[in-house]
């Protein structure tokens, strides 16, 4: 098992770096650059001073030369500086990371705790009303892009009802959590409402649960001792999947909410042509991605005595 | 209870395929007996009923299938109309059943041994700690070899075998009064075939317990079985004793299912010829003829047998046969 875990870790290894490639090629072919960025606002900034900025930052060295430093810096688990603001990329994202975090976790939580269990009655009623209601719901949630949602949350429980603040971070409770959790957790509420009706209703119809029924079990029983079980395997990596992707999505529920996390420094970032920021931040969106999954597969070896990986 | 009272009494039973098309007759009056301690076989090709009559007599029929008529008593008690509760008390305890598959048929996520334990805590109100204590004796009588160890594994770990042995101590574990075998062997090697009819055989003969066994191998069911019924398109078409059967088959399908047998020393009695077929397929239940419904395939049908639907006649010898020209 240890040996499992150890050799899935390291094969994350690879894949960053495959990541951390792709992310210098396509932000070194983007037109554009930090230095003629500040020009474009207005800034009536003259040539020279640009010429000098494009010097300072490095934007100036062959392609090579650039990767060499990008790759030394990498190894040393350094993501940079800021080209604006002069900080190092790692404290802006550290400051950022635990509310994008608590935020992802929230709304995965929101999902989980909402999306199974209404998946499951719709499963175990399967055409009846309830089972239409619920898929209802969850086409609905599916097919409702997160800002539009956002801005519906915002305006019912906002500005009209006034039971929460319209955004912003606060003190970093609750209150201020729920609505950007909601907007961004009904998604993923959705389709795991989905996929655990359709894993259940697979599991409820195998050969095992007649044979449970032919011991004489009740209903209860038989889900509860063997269809429980065998769908949250099947759900697994609905779960593993959004959750991963799910600090990415935040990207636009975080801009829309001002909420301070990393996917609003990425939104800014980009706008800036702050390319070491970006960098770190889609590096840091693409590891918790690889963390959750390996997470996943770790997951599942502890639950399905059937795999094995080599 | 008196002694003469038969354990399983199925009287003229109907289950109907509902669909959007309307409702057809799946099975359609099918009667038959099962004394304690008795083995009676169910014989006929694939779709033609076997299988849902003995999910009726557990009460697993599921939609679109359903009950449609009849009456199913074990030990006189009616039991097709019980509350599920009371139902449920039945299945496992007195009435077991081994299903065709033994992959698909053991929840792959749980240690056989604790599938068997189930049943104890189930029916015995044993605790879990006892109850897995029981399932290994339960692997030894069944004969797996180091049962303390296999009890642990999980199915994908046994050979196809060895799940089929679990299921029979899963179907054994409370010794039921009657054990329904769905095509048991249908799924293994031959070899194995052969033991796990033997363990079926010795084990049920220990307990005294009543056998059902369905099987489209009219040669395992006569191995097993003392009486025997064909089944052809939902209906019982004849009933005879297994050693009768092969020497004096009375309808034109068992004889048919009769000549397609391969037998030891059949070429030097006839000489060098093909082995026989019934041509043509059961037809779809909701596509079955008027009359006989074998009457399609039949060689010997004429005008009567596509009009009238001949009645289950009692032959001398206690055997019974639905066919006009039987014989």
């Amino acid at each position: 098992m240890l040996g499992f875990v150890i050799r899935r870790v390291l094969q994350m290894v690879p894949m960053l770096a495959a990541i951390a490639l792709l992310i210098f090629v396509l932000f070194s072919v983007i037109p554009g650059s930090f230095a003629t960025g500040q020009q474009d606002e207005g800034l009536g900034l003259d040539m020279a001073v640009v010429a000098r900025m494009r010097a300072e930052l490095g934007l100036d060295d062959p392609l090579h030369v650039r990767f060499g430093a990008y790759v030394k810096q990498l190894a040393t688990l350094d993501l940079g500086v800021s080209f604006r603001s002069r900080q190092p990329v790692a404290d802006m994202i550290a400051a950022r990371l635990w509310p994008s975090l608590k935020l992802t976790i929230a709304a995965m939580g929101f999902a989980i705790v909402i999306g199974l269990p209404l998946g499951f009655v719709a499963a175990l009623r399967p055409g009846s009303l309830v089972d239409l209601g619920l898929m209802v719901i969850a086409v609905s949630g599916l097919s409702l892009p997160k800002f539009w949602l956002g801005i519906l949350l915002m305006y019912l429980f906002a500005l009209t009802l006034g039971w929460f603040p319209s955004f912003g971070y606060g003190q970093g409770g609750l209150w201020h959590l729920t609505l950007p959790a909601l907007a961004l957790g009904v998604s993923p509420m959705a389709l795991l409402a989905r996929t655990t009706r359709a894993a259940v209703l697979d599991i409820m119809n195998a050969d095992f649960v007649r044979t449970a029924r032919s011991k004489g079990m009740n209903e209860y029983r038989v889900v509860v001792w063997h269809v429980l079980r065998n769908a949250l395997v099947l759900v697994l990596t609905t779960i593993g999947l959004q959750f991963g992707s799910l600090l990415g999505q935040g990207v636009v529920v975080e801009k829309l909410f001002a909420w301070p996390g990393v996917g609003s420094l990425l939104v800014d970032s980009v706008f800036q042509r702050d390319i070491p920021a970006v960098q770190g931040c889609i590096l840091v969106i693409t590891m918790f991605f690889l963390v959750i999954n390996t997470s996943v597969d770790i997951a599942y070896k502890l639950i399905d005595p059937r795999i094995r990986y080599t | 209870m008196s002694a003469s009272q038969p354990l399983l009494q199925v009287e003229d039973l109907h289950i109907a395929l509902s669909t959007d098309a309307g409702s057809f007759p799946a099975v359609e009056g099918v009667s038959f007996e099962i004394a304690r301690g008795e083995t009676v076989g169910l014989v006929g090709e694939s779709g033609c009923g076997k299988s849902i009559t003995a999910l009726s007599i557990m009460g697993l029929l599921k939609p679109p299938l359903g009950l449609a008529g009849g009456r199913i008593r074990l030990t006189g008690q009616e039991i097709q109309n019980l509350p599920a509760a009371e139902l449920r008390s039945l299945r496992g305890k007195r009435i077991a059943m081994i299903f065709q598959e033994p992959m698909t048929a053991l929840n792959p996520l749980k240690p056989v041994g604790r599938q068997i334990a189930e049943m104890f805590v189930l029916h015995q109100g044993a605790s879990w700690r006892e109850a897995e204590q029981k399932a290994v004796e339960a692997l030894t009588q069944v004969k797996v070899p180091a049962p303390g160890r296999r009890a642990k594994d999980y199915p994908h770990q046994l050979s196809g075998g060895m799940r089929q042995r679990v299921m029979i101590a899963i179907a054994l574990a409370c010794e039921p009064d009657l054990l329904i075998a769905d095509e048991p062997t249908t799924a293994l090697d031959v070899t194995v075939q052969a033991e796990i009819v033997d363990l079926m055989k010795e084990l049920c003969a220990a307990r005294g317990t009543a056998i059902l066994m369905i099987s489209h191998d009219l040669g395992l069911v006569t191995d097993i079985c003392r009486r025997v019924c064909v089944m052809y398109a939902g209906r019982i078409v004849e009933q005879q004793d297994s050693e009768q059967i092969f020497n004096h088959p009375q309808h034109p399908y068992t004889q048919g299912l009769v000549a397609s047998l391969p037998r030891l020393g059949m070429r030097a009695q006839h000489g060098r010829r093909k082995l026989m077929e019934i041509a043509g397929v059961v037809p779809g239940i909701t596509a079955y003829p008027g009359g006989c419904r074998f009457n399609p395939r039949c060689s010997r049908a004429t005008e009567i047998c596509v009009k009238v639907v001949p009645e289950l006649e009692a032959l001398g010898d206690g055997s019974l046969v639905r066919c006009h020209h039987h014989g």
